[in-house]
């Protein structure tokens, strides 16, 4: 069971970054993962009190708030015109209504989960993460970092305009992914970002939108083996899954033409 | 520490542990459709609206709905009853323990749409767990309730 011995609302990101220095408090998400783990905390520090839950657009980017829930970045027209509702897409097989109204983008990146759809989408996106200390990091690199005592204040998706696709395989509608799939294509630029291998989203890059690129990617792709599915069944699934958003991509740039 | 919420329209101020979750504090305050199903925030059995959103009330902490505007079906009886008229009608579920939580997210659902497709309830619907049934009589129940409804009989989602 989660204890927690004091619950502080934030008044400022320096009061959270201080409080958060030390190993026994811990901030606050929409609590869902948090809630199942069975750990004493001492200080709960809240961050719903500083105006991070807005999603800001801006020539260059969206910056969304650490706050924003999850079911805010799947009702965000702008933001999903601009992405061809690849967010969306990644976003409502996550349990329920209910529980999207509650799990923050912050959350879901701070945790660097394996089974995480949001880390798999924005990863294949131009993403960087604004830091409270450490300033602001390619998510990419930020993904691999080892977990430390910072604040992740909003996550920024940069506007590179292009065509997109995500596709998950689950056992069942609302479950985790047995394996996630993102792919972009903007400009010439091809990033394949592939989550719940079981283990996190690692992004990759493609020459081409070939069969034969999809394959080989695919090959690429270390997978694992849980109680969900095997790692050959993942591997085979990485290149079906691959191969079909390279394919929607595909689709789409011919009907353009 | 001490909090005040707005409780299916009356104030309510109590002093809580900090890590007490809004499920509790509903129970304690004699809300008792609020149930716990899963214990690993799945089920949807425990939905209330916080702020008029539906929210799983199992991972709220109570502290954070401070200053709050909670509702439970303790507090929208008359839309819960017409709604759920049309789910006993076609005999949908057995046991019914899942029933609170399904018809609090009903309601959210035609709160935001008028005229939801069956794709678009199945969607809404999809947190929303029910281990006797398949869903195609609570799915009967609701187009019915939709026919009711278009035809000027209902409040509920209004």
């Amino acid at each position: 069971m989660l204890r927690i011995k004091e619950y502080v609302k934030a008044a400022s990101l320096e009061e959270a970054y201080e409080l958060n220095q030390k190993r026994s408090n811990r901030v606050l998400g929409g609590m869902l993962w948090m809630r199942m783990s069975d750990v004493q905390v001492q200080k709960a520090i809240d961050l719903s009190g500083l105006g991070l839950d807005t999603i800001e657009e801006t020539d260059t980017e969206f910056i969304i708030g650490a706050m924003v829930t999850l079911r805010e970045l799947e009702l965000h027209s702008v933001l999903n015109d601009y992405f061809e509702n690849t967010i969306r897409d990644a976003v409502q097989d996550i349990v329920g209504v209910q529980f999207r109204n509650l799990a923050t983008v912050g959350g879901s990146v701070f945790g660097r989960f394996g089974f995480s759809d949001v880390l798999t989408v924005l990863l294949s996106l131009h993403t960087s993460v604004e830091l409270y200390k450490g300033g602001i990091v390619p998510l990419e690199e930020f993904a691999q970092m080892k977990r430390d005592n910072d604040i992740l204040v909003n996550v920024r998706i940069a506007k590179t305009p292009g065509h997109f696709a995500y596709l998950t395989h689950r056992n069942t509608k609302t479950d985790f992914p047995v394996l996630a799939v993102s792919a972009s294509k903007t400009g010439e630029e091809i990033r394949v970002a592939v989550g719940a291998r079981p283990m996190k989203a690692e992004l990759f890059g493609a020459g081409d939108l070939s069969e034969e690129s999809a394959k080989k990617l695919a090959a690429q792709v270390k997978t694992d083996s849980n109680m969900r599915a095997s790692a050959k069944f993942r591997s085979h699934l990485a290149e079906v899954l691959i191969t079909r958003c390279f394919d929607k991509i595909k689709d789409v740039e011919k009907e353009e033409k | 520490m001490l909090i005040s919420i707005m409780l299916n329209g009356k104030k309510v101020v109590d002093d809580i542990s900090p890590d007490m979750t809004l499920f509790k504090f509903l129970r304690a305050h004699g809300c008792y459709s609020v149930k716990c199903g899963c214990e690993t925030t799945n089920c949807g059995l425990c939905t209330v609206f916080l702020d008029e959103k539906p929210v799983l009330s199992c991972a709220v902490l109570a502290a954070r709905a401070d200053g709050h505007k909670v509702e439970t079906m303790e507090g929208l009886q008359k839309e819960a009853e017409e709604f759920g008229r049309f789910i006993a009608d076609q005999g949908a579920e057995q046991c019914g323990f899942c029933n609170p939580g399904m018809i609090m997210n009903a309601i959210a659902l035609f709160r935001e749409k008028e005229e939801p497709t069956d794709e678009e309830i199945k969607q809404y619907l999809a947190g929303n767990l029910c281990r006797c049934s398949g869903y195609e009589g609570q799915l009967r129940g609701i187009h019915a309730f939709m026919e009711y409804r278009k035809n000027g009989g209902a409040t509920c989602g209004k």
